[in-house]
């Protein structure tokens, strides 16, 4: 599956993008599209009530690198963001702590990167009072990116680096929050490729392996990025480079990536020599 | 793979691979053997091995062999209902061979039988149980799978699939050992049968175990 092939068939008919995915799924999964929306609409579900739940919460999460963040940010004014980007900031942090220390959340497109969509759906539902039928629509289309990106290239650090994680879920919240306002998916696929443009090549480094440091942060900024690109693209800035083509690129150099700088937690931040003492502490304090 | 293998499923964190996928080769056990054990060994390999404690796969492990779904918030207390449950509990850090990475081997006993499941977590929350009480096999944990240890004779198959009213996904059959004359056929399923029952009364099968699948 392509972007192009989707919009290709949105241009040429009169249909809203949303139905246009599900009637793709159904071509290819054999599942019924109202079946589809019901799943995903259970998904959008666990995401709310969890960042409800979760909002600026302290977390005890596994190894204790992170999970007093969200609350650091929650007690604090903000001095640069907008409202919208707060809430999706706090947002972002709290279910990426909620994630680090084995709370729900839904994999979008993996549990690493679990904040970011959360961060964009809930802020709209709090700053711009969305629906939640509204909600699921624009979650379907994060869906089809997250979907095109898994197929022509590879959503996991292992095998592509962070940008495949954190890169994938900001394209995803980008076109989801473009979709919102606009309705236009030739401007979801300008978001799209604009917020994977962004966080093209980033390495997965986690200290020690585990996921928090630097992954949780990494939640906070991709939504920040994924505003702005959504934002850009409203405006009607375009991505000179197609998605379908930026996906290609990001698989690409997910293949030169070295593998000390693919979850193996041997390279980038993970090989510092601050990073290392934390991990031998963390290893001591285990036995 | 469709929308809602990339987004979902609801899990605890905090990865797919170390919480996720070891949950599902525990519950698999728990399955096989129709509930709790009232003890269980876990044989941690590779990366398995290092990073168990950290990445929270020790409490994976012993939320699945409790039944437990990789949604319950409980996972994150399954040492506390290990204990409420008086199920006793092993982490043994073991070299299996040549094997994935993150692979465990799970030795469950209840009431003096013992049984071994061994599993790996392939990535993305995907599973292959990879050996059942020592044979070989390749299964995803996705379909119903029924498990027959069953007589090494001319004709077993033919009589087990004449019970089997449903339709067969994928099937296994290995001679697992030539001097008891024993085999064991594994078949996936796209339904459960509803005459399970009837496999009892086939000369050639020696016992079965039923594994339904989570979707």
């Amino acid at each position: 599956m392509t972007f192009k092939h989707l919009l290709d068939m949105w241009k040429e008919t009169n249909i809203p993008f949303e139905e246009i995915i599900l009637t793709e799924e159904m071509v290819e999964t054999g599942m019924d599209p109202t079946i589809i929306r019901n799943n995903m609409k259970k998904l959008v579900e666990v995401m709310l009530t969890e960042a409800e739940k979760n909002y600026g919460k302290k977390h005890d999460s596994l190894t204790g690198l992170t999970g007093n963040n969200a609350p650091k940010l929650l007690n604090h004014s903000p001095k640069l963001l907008s409202e919208f980007n707060y809430v999706a900031t706090v947002t972002a942090i709290s279910t990426a702590e909620n994630n680090a220390a084995m709370g729900r959340i839904v994999a979008c497109p993996t549990a690493g990167a679990c904040g970011v969509v959360p961060a964009i759906l809930y802020a709209l539902k709090t700053i711009h009072n969305a629906s939640f039928n509204d909600l699921v629509s624009s979650f379907i289309i994060a869906g089809a990116i997250g979907n095109i990106v898994a197929k022509k290239a590879t959503i996991s650090g292992a095998a592509g680096g962070c940008q495949a994680e954190i890169g994938t879920a900001a394209a995803m919240a980008s076109a989801a929050l473009t979709y919102y306002f606009s309705k236009d998916a030739e401007k979801c696929g300008h978001a799209a490729s604009l917020a994977l443009k962004s966080l093209m090549g980033l390495v997965c480094d986690p200290v020690g392996g585990f996921v928090e440091v630097p992954c949780v942060k990494r939640n906070a900024s991709a939504a920040n990025v994924a505003i702005t690109t959504a934002e850009m693209a409203l405006a009607g800035i375009e991505s000179v480079i197609p998605f379908d083509e930026v996906v290609d690129a990001m698989y690409r150099v997910g293949k030169m990536m070295h593998e000390d700088l693919r979850e193996t937690g041997n390279g980038g931040i993970a090989a510092t020599p601050t990073a290392k003492k934390l991990v031998e502490d963390i290893r001591k304090s285990w036995k | 793979m469709g929308m809602l293998d990339v987004v979902g499923p609801v899990m605890v964190g905090p990865s797919s691979s170390h919480t996720l996928g070891a949950l599902k080769i525990a519950r698999f056990a728990y399955k096989l053997i129709e509930g709790i054990p009232d003890e269980v060994e876990f044989y941690l390999h590779g990366s398995f091995a290092k990073t168990y404690l950290g990445h929270g796969t020790d409490r994976a492990l012993i939320a699945g062999v409790l039944g437990l779904r990789e949604y319950d918030y409980d996972i994150k207390n399954a040492y506390e209902l290990a204990k409420k449950n008086n199920l006793k509990y092993t982490f043994i850090k073991s070299d299996l061979g040549d094997v994935h990475p993150n692979t465990v081997l799970i030795r469950l006993k209840k009431e003096d039988k013992i049984n071994e499941i061994q599993g790996a977590s392939i990535g993305g929350g995907a599973i292959k149980i990879t050996k059942i009480n020592g044979v070989d096999c390749d299964l995803s944990g996705d379909y119903n799978t029924l498990i027959i240890v069953n007589k090494d004779i001319k004709g077993a198959l033919e009589n087990i699939l004449s019970i089997i009213h449903v339709n067969v996904a994928n099937l296994y059959l290995k001679r697992t050992n030539i001097l008891e004359g024993r085999a064991l056929t594994i078949l996936e399923l796209d339904e459960k049968p509803s005459n399970l029952n009837e496999l009892e009364k086939l000369e050639c099968v020696i016992k079965y175990f039923y594994v339904g699948s989570d979707n």
